[in-house]
């Protein structure tokens, strides 16, 4: 049972902050240098390339949100060091320089007029200082209260919504009032429930801004829709696994900030929270987008409930699964990390469920990795909110 | 065995969670909320995971689980049906 006194073996970087991974980094500002970050990181044997599809000629908020997204991967605490590769110098500067605010080690590389190969010889040579000096971290005792969690739900089905979602809420009921920093988002998908979201919302002030965001998402949907969204939000997927409409999707999603939860506070994309509690933070319900800002808001392990089976995984975050749907535990067990299955035959109870996930956090927490980081699944997915210039 | 769970008492659906649900099969159901078990056959072959209806509803009723609105029945259902996509619709968007 886990209390005030649970500890974890954590990773204590330079800011104080506490990772569970030690990750060496090498990360690329835009598309057309995710080549060189990848021939860095086959070049230096315990770094890890990010490789994503934007970064050129956007601007305003969303220029600001990709900036916000690459700045918090690089700084989160799973993350030892970086090596920021980009084409121009300027950008490049500008991404380096704020992760170094962390105070570890980074170093930034631009292309431009150095072409690949000095690039790819010099930013190889930062990285096998990074790794090496890495390799020697040790983890350390950390008080649980130093956790910060995200959840997010995927690929669900009614299981989610009766089995795997509120398992996590019972594990976040636990965790709430240890002080540890929790999350929840996925705006569309509160479509139907936003009410008793706001109701549950630690103020009126809390609850104006949590309503402001959700209604700006609506409206954004409104905007572009040209449907019911009946084939995009329940997915193909959550229709298969016998989700009908949003709003049962919602009630579902909702189960997973459990009973007791208030939520504390409102983060935009990829914000970083600025004190424990519970954060709803605006976001996409894309499973890959979503964990991807979680892990640049700063958050060190992600529950991760599923239906018919999501397989997502992050590079910086593990992502752990668990699954109440016997058929899914049966035919894709190898994705799932905890089997709640045995709630819908009343062979365990929701406290039971909550404790097994808490136990594999913690496990995750001192090392143990899980099924996606097995798997290799590292879906680094960078929100955009408009086209590019 | 539980054939199939409902959330609380006076929600129109239960949700399957056994594979090979078939028509005329006397399912028994728990209601998590109240833990109490019910009983009720199916008049559908019904996927696991897909929800059945507990009572008849009418063409444009609501249909409530977890105690809340999810929807409105595009076409009359009756107790024991599958309820999906083909009989009720979103309310939003």
């Amino acid at each position: 049972m886990i209390s005030k006194d649970t500890t974890f073996l954590g990773y204590r970087r330079e800011n104080g902050r506490v990772g569970v991974r030690n990750h060496v980094i090498i990360l690329p500002v835009d598309d057309i240098s995710n080549a060189a970050c990848e021939a860095v990181a086959n070049n230096i044997k315990g770094t890890m390339a990010l490789p994503h599809p934007y970064g050129r000629l956007q601007f305003g908020a969303d220029l600001e949100l990709h900036f916000r997204t690459l700045i918090g991967t690089g700084s989160n605490p799973n993350v030892a060091a970086v090596v920021v590769i980009g084409i121009e110098p300027a950008w490049t500067k500008l991404v380096a320089d704020a992760i170094a605010k962390t105070g570890k080690p980074v170093e930034g590389f631009s292309i431009s007029r150095n072409g690949d190969h000095a690039t790819i010889m010099n930013a190889s040579k930062a990285a096998r200082e990074m790794v090496q000096a890495a390799s020697e971290k040790q983890r350390e005792v950390c008080p649980i209260s130093e956790l910060w969690v995200s959840t997010k739900c995927g690929e669900s089905d009614t299981t989610s919504g009766c089995g795997a979602n509120p398992t996590v809420g019972n594990a976040f009921d636990k965790l709430y009032g240890l002080g540890t920093t929790l999350c929840f988002g996925e705006t569309s998908e509160l479509t139907g429930g936003e009410h008793l979201v706001a109701e549950r919302c630690r103020t009126p002030k809390v609850r104006e801004q949590f309503m402001a965001l959700f209604n700006k998402y609506q409206a954004m949907i409104d905007r572009h829709k040209t449907s019911d969204l009946s084939d995009s939000q329940p997915t193909k997927g959550n229709i298969a696994g016998g989700l009908t409409t949003i709003e049962e999707k919602a009630l579902g999603n909702i189960q997973k900030i459990g009973k007791k939860c208030m939520v504390d506070g409102v983060l935009d994309y990829a914000e970083t929270p600025t004190g424990p509690g519970l954060w709803f933070m605006q976001s996409s319900s894309a499973a890959a987008e979503m964990v991807t800002l979680c892990a640049a808001a700063g958050y060190v392990v992600h529950l991760f409930p599923t239906g018919q089976g999501n397989i997502v995984g992050n590079p910086i975050v593990p992502v752990i699964k668990l699954c109440a749907n016997p058929r899914t535990v049966r035919t894709m067990g190898e994705h799932v990390d905890v089997d709640t299955s045995g709630l819908l035959q009343r062979e365990m109870n929701m406290d039971q469920a909550g404790d097994a996930l808490l136990d594999m956090m913690l496990r995750t927490a001192n090392g143990r990795l899980t099924a996606a980081e097995a798997l290799g699944h590292r879906e680094f997915v960078l929100t955009r909110l408009y086209e590019s210039a | 065995m539980i054939h199939f769970v409902v959330h609380e008492d006076g929600d129109s659906v239960g949700t399957i969670v056994i594979e090979g649900v078939k028509s005329g099969d006397k399912l028994t159901g728990w209601v998590m909320e109240q833990d109490k078990m019910v009983t009720l056959p199916t008049i559908s072959e019904i996927p696991i995971g897909h929800k059945i209806a507990l009572q008849d509803l009418k063409k444009d009723d609501t249909v409530i689980k977890y105690g809340v609105d999810i929807g409105r029945a595009i076409a009359p259902i009756k107790a024991g049906e599958h309820l999906h996509v083909h009989n009720v619709k979103t309310k939003r968007w």
